[in-house]
Formats: structure tokens, C-alpha cells, sequence
């Protein structure tokens, strides 16, 4: 692998061979040394055009604990904000010898754009690019619930057959799509359950069900998983939904509807989590919750990501 | 051509005597943790596990674990993206322990320099034994083994296989006049 932009063109192996490192990564975790040699003399970029303390820190600490060098490099407060172009940036990078760029903007495709465009030879790593997609973060949510299914068997296995409902904003969720792309690819099944506001124009193609009814579709699948999407606040410029009352009584998981949950069903958010929004305390704070799990998982699964992009020879792969 | 230098039953008997060897520097199999390099020196190490288990009733049942030492090689910007392998280390931990590593063909002593690393991240042992079922020769690191199964003088340009019925089907250790040596 040379860049990880979108989790679509990802083959099957390929993805259970990240989520297999990740296994060994996550093991490294546990031990009183939580570092590697493996990426001594790297430098990686993390090149975040919009603020995201959670997904930069967690980049963050993987590269770390890899030991590569990290430059953390934010729009605010940097040339971005004076103006520079994005070919500009990269090439700055590129001249301070940076190996690998991660990187978060707000227009869909900027990753794909930097890493096609000639201006820095990195490993390009996408952390989210407007709604297309988020691929670490699926990854994450794959590899949480690959191994609260198979638990230490989990090592080589895909997720066929599993049911998994994404409930919440389909619209502008890059980790909906993301998920949804390689949940496909891992052979369990998406069904999205949404306000029809909050569906994208297009979804009928997507290789997913559709549902509006939240409790309707919930007796129906009685999925494995249920993944609430966050309700982005700062997106919400058109009138969605009456109120946020209403949309938590019709589509969050309250305590009722996590009652009648399979008692062997996890229940996922990506966070940062609105409690009593889309998902109540009680949920989010359940056994069945893995919320702290996707968390410590998203450190493993960068970790993989990281040394599967840049620790191999470079020129062999491209 | 291949030519076959050890036999199933040469390889059984070079395990059965190193893991005397290994219980008689260890006076015993107290305080011995014994971890294979994946892949076949975890099968060696399983193998010289039981037969120690065998000869010594009173050797712990956790004895034998794996060390992968892939993340701390010195030559990965040199090759393709290696995937690592498990590494897996006895209940009791290696602090305090002897571990005695175990690999099948000791080459160039780099895979070893890597697992002294890898060790040292793990924990602080009493000491570290290496345990190899080949010994070809040409070392590139003042690294040498205490166990020794066969020792093979053998040019660079040939390539010494080491198969096990376990994960090969076939059991024996041949010799491959070959270009690109092998581990």
C-alpha cells in the first residue's frame, strides 16, 4: 500500500491485513515498553485543515509509539491561514523531508488530489475529507467489532454475515460512507436508518437498506451492531429535523430501545458523543457499549496503517 | 539440485539433545522460558517445549512462547511490507527468567540482534540462550549460538531449506545451489 485514501479500493485481504497487524499492535499496547523501533528516522506529517483534537491526538500517539517524528501542523495559526495553497503546503513538507502526511480538509477529495499531484513523494493517510471519507475510522469500528465477535480468533477472519445498523446523519457523514464501503468488502450487511432529510441523494445505489423507522427496523434486523452517527451541530444549516427532542425520541438509542436490544449486541459511536441526543448515558455507559474500546482500537489501527505505508521500501510498491 | 543434509530422524535427534543441553546449562527446567522466531523456529521451540516437559516432570506447562522480531529489524525500508507475526510470551513473563530463543537457521545474526532488541522491550531476563537447529555460517554481528543441531558450512550463493511436516508437509533440511541465499 502506498496511500490510504478511501476504504472502497481497499481488497479484502489487504483490509484483514491491516486488521491483523492491528491485532499485533494492540498487543504492544498491553506490554510496560509501548514503543516500537519500526519507523526510527520518519517523519510524519499530520496536516489538519479542520479542527479535531480526538482523531490528531490519536495519529499522534500511533506514530509515536512507532517512533517516528511527529509535526503537527494546523490551519490555525499557520501559513493556511495567510492564504497558502495546498501545493504550496505539501511542498514546504516535502522540503523538510516529511514521509508520511496525514491529513484532514474539509473538501471531499483533498487527499486524493495531494497524493496524485507530484508535490510531496509521502505516504498520504486520509483523517477525513468533507463527507467522502473517513477510512482509519472504519477501520477502527471493523476491528472493535471483529473482536468483540470472534475475540482471540479473530486473527484472519472477516465479518461475514454480521448485521451492522448505522443510525443518525447519513447526509454528511463521511463515516457512514467509509463504513460502509468496507463492511461490504468484509461481507456484513448495512442497513442505514435515518431522518429522509438526512439520506444523500444517490444512497438507492449504495449496497445497503434504507429504513426511516428506527423501531420498525430494529425489531425487524435485531442487528449485531448498532453504530449511532453524531449529530454535527456545526452542520445542521438547514431545518433536518423540528427539534433535537424530537429526533432523539424517533432516531437516538434510548433506554428502551437499548433494552430491546439482542443482549449480545454492541453498540458503537464514533464520538464525541451527544448524550441524550443521539444516544442516552445509560447506552453509551452499557456492557454493550464500545466506546473506550474504539478509542484504545483507533491507536492500534493507525499504528498498522502507519507501518503499512511507511516501512517497507517505497519505490517496490509504487 | 537439492541435496538432503538432515533427515526426519537427524532432526529428531539434534532437538532431543538440545533440549538436554538446554535442562543441563539450566541445571533443570526452573525459572526457563523457552520463545521461538516465527515461523519455524515457534514449531522448534513447541517441539523442544515437549520434549523438555517430557525428560523433567516438574517443568512448567507454560514453557514456550513466540517472539516476533519484525518490527525491530534493521533492513525493512529494504524490502516490501513485511506483515508481523504473534508474539506470544509465557504467563509468568521473562523477568528474572532464562529464555533460550529458538530459530532454525542462524545466518547472518541479524534476525537475533532484532529479537535481543525485542526482548529487551518485554522485559529484563537473567540471561539469553540461543538455540538454532542450523548453523551456516557467515556472520555479519559478534553473535554466536549455545545449541547447535547441525553445523553447515556453506557458501553464500546456496540456500539452506528447512522444511517441517507441521506448516510443509515433508520433514528434512536441504541444501540448494541457488542464486539468493536464503535467511
Amino acid at each position: 500500500m502506498r496511500h490510504l485514501l478511501s476504504t472502497r479500493d481497499l481488497l479484502r485481504d489487504d483490509a484483514i491485513g491491516l486488521l491483523d497487524i492491528a491485532e499485533d499492535m494492540s498487543e504492544v499496547q498491553n506490554r510496560e515498553v509501548k514503543k516500537l523501533p519500526t519507523l526510527r528516522g520518519k517523519t510524519v506529517v499530520n496536516l489538519f485543515f479542520e479542527d479535531s483534537t480526538r482523531t490528531r491526538t490519536s495519529f499522534e500517539v500511533a506514530a509515536k509509539r512507532l517512533s517516528a517524528d511527529v509535526i503537527n501542523f494546523s490551519a490555525k495559526g499557520s501559513s493556511v491561514s495567510k492564504g497558502e495553497s495546498l501545493k504550496d503546503t505539501a511542498q514546504t513538507l516535502a522540503a523538510m523531508g516529511a514521509d508520511g502526511v496525514v491529513i484532514r480538509h474539509s473538501a471531499s477529495g483533498a487527499p486524493q488530489v495531494l497524493a496524485q499531484s507530484g508535490w510531496i513523494d509521502a505516504g498520504v493517510v486520509n483523517a477525513g475529507d468533507g463527507t467522502h471519507e473517513h477510512p482509519t475510522q472504519a477501520l477502527l469500528d471493523a476491528f472493535t467489532m471483529r473482536r468483540r465477535i470472534h475475540g482471540d480468533a479473530a486473527r484472519g477472519r472477516d465479518l461475514d454475515g454480521v448485521s451492522v445498523m448505522i443510525v443518525g446523519d447519513v447526509l454528511h457523514s463521511r463515516v457512514a460512507r467509509s463504513n460502509l464501503w468496507l463492511l461490504e468488502t468484509l461481507g456484513a450487511h448495512v442497513t442505514f436508518v435515518a431522518p429522509a432529510t438526512l439520506v444523500p441523494v444517490g444512497a438507492s445505489t449504495w449496497p445497503a437498506d434504507i429504513r426511516y423507522d428506527l423501531d420498525a427496523a430494529l425489531a425487524e434486523v435485531r442487528p449485531d451492531v448498532v453504530m449511532l452517527l453524531r449529530i454535527q451541530q456545526e452542520r445542521m444549516n438547514a431545518a433536518f429535523f423540528p427539534t433535537t427532542r424530537e429526533y432523539a425520541r424517533q432516531w437516538g438509542l434510548d433506554d428502551e430501545r437499548l433494552l430491546a436490544l439482542r443482549p449480545d449486541s454492541i453498540v458503537m459511536h464514533p464520538g464525541p458523543m451527544n448524550r441524550g441526543l443521539e444516544i442516552s448515558s445509560r447506552a453509551a455507559d452499557s456492557a454493550q457499549s464500545t466506546v473506550i474500546e474504539q478509542v484504545a482500537n483507533g491507536v492500534s489501527i493507525r499504528m498498522a496503517v502507519l507501518y503499512s505505508l511507511l516501512s517497507g521500501d517505497r519505490e517496490a510498491r509504487s | 539440485m537439492a541435496r538432503i543434509v538432515l533427515q526426519n530422524s537427524d532432526i529428531t535427534r539434534a532437538l532431543t539433545r538440545i533440549s538436554h543441553e538446554i535442562l543441563e546449562s539450566n541445571r533443570g527446567a526452573d525459572d526457563l522460558v523457552i520463545l521461538g522466531i516465527p515461523t519455524r523456529g515457534v514449531i522448534l521451540a513447541e517441539r523442544i517445549g515437549a520434549q523438555i516437559r517430557q525428560i523433567e516432570a516438574s517443568a512448567p506447562v507454560d514453557l514456550v512462547g513466540s517472539l516476533d522480531v519484525t518490527m525491530y529489524r534493521d533492513d525493512l525500508a529494504h524490502h516490501p511490507t513485511r506483515a508481523p507475526q504473534r508474539t506470544r510470551v509465557p504467563a509468568g513473563g521473562i523477568d528474572g527468567k532464562t529464555v533460550v530463543l529458538v530459530d532454525d537457521v542462524l545466518y547472518s545474526g541479524r534476525t537475533i540482534r532484532a529479537a535481543l532488541d525485542a526482548i529487551g522491550d518485554l522485559g529484563r531476563p537473567r540471561a539469553v540462550r540461543l538455540a538454532v537447529l542450523v548453523d551456516r555460517g557467515h556472520r555479519e554481528l559478534p553473535i554466536r549460538a549455545d545449541f547447535v543441531g547441525k553445523n553447515l558450512p556453506s557458501s553464500t550463493d546456496e540456500r539452506i531449506n528447512v522444511r517441517l511436516s507441521e506448516i510443509d508437509g515433508s520433514e528434512e533440511v536441504s541444501i540448494d545451489l541457488a542464486t539468493g541465499a536464503g535467511a
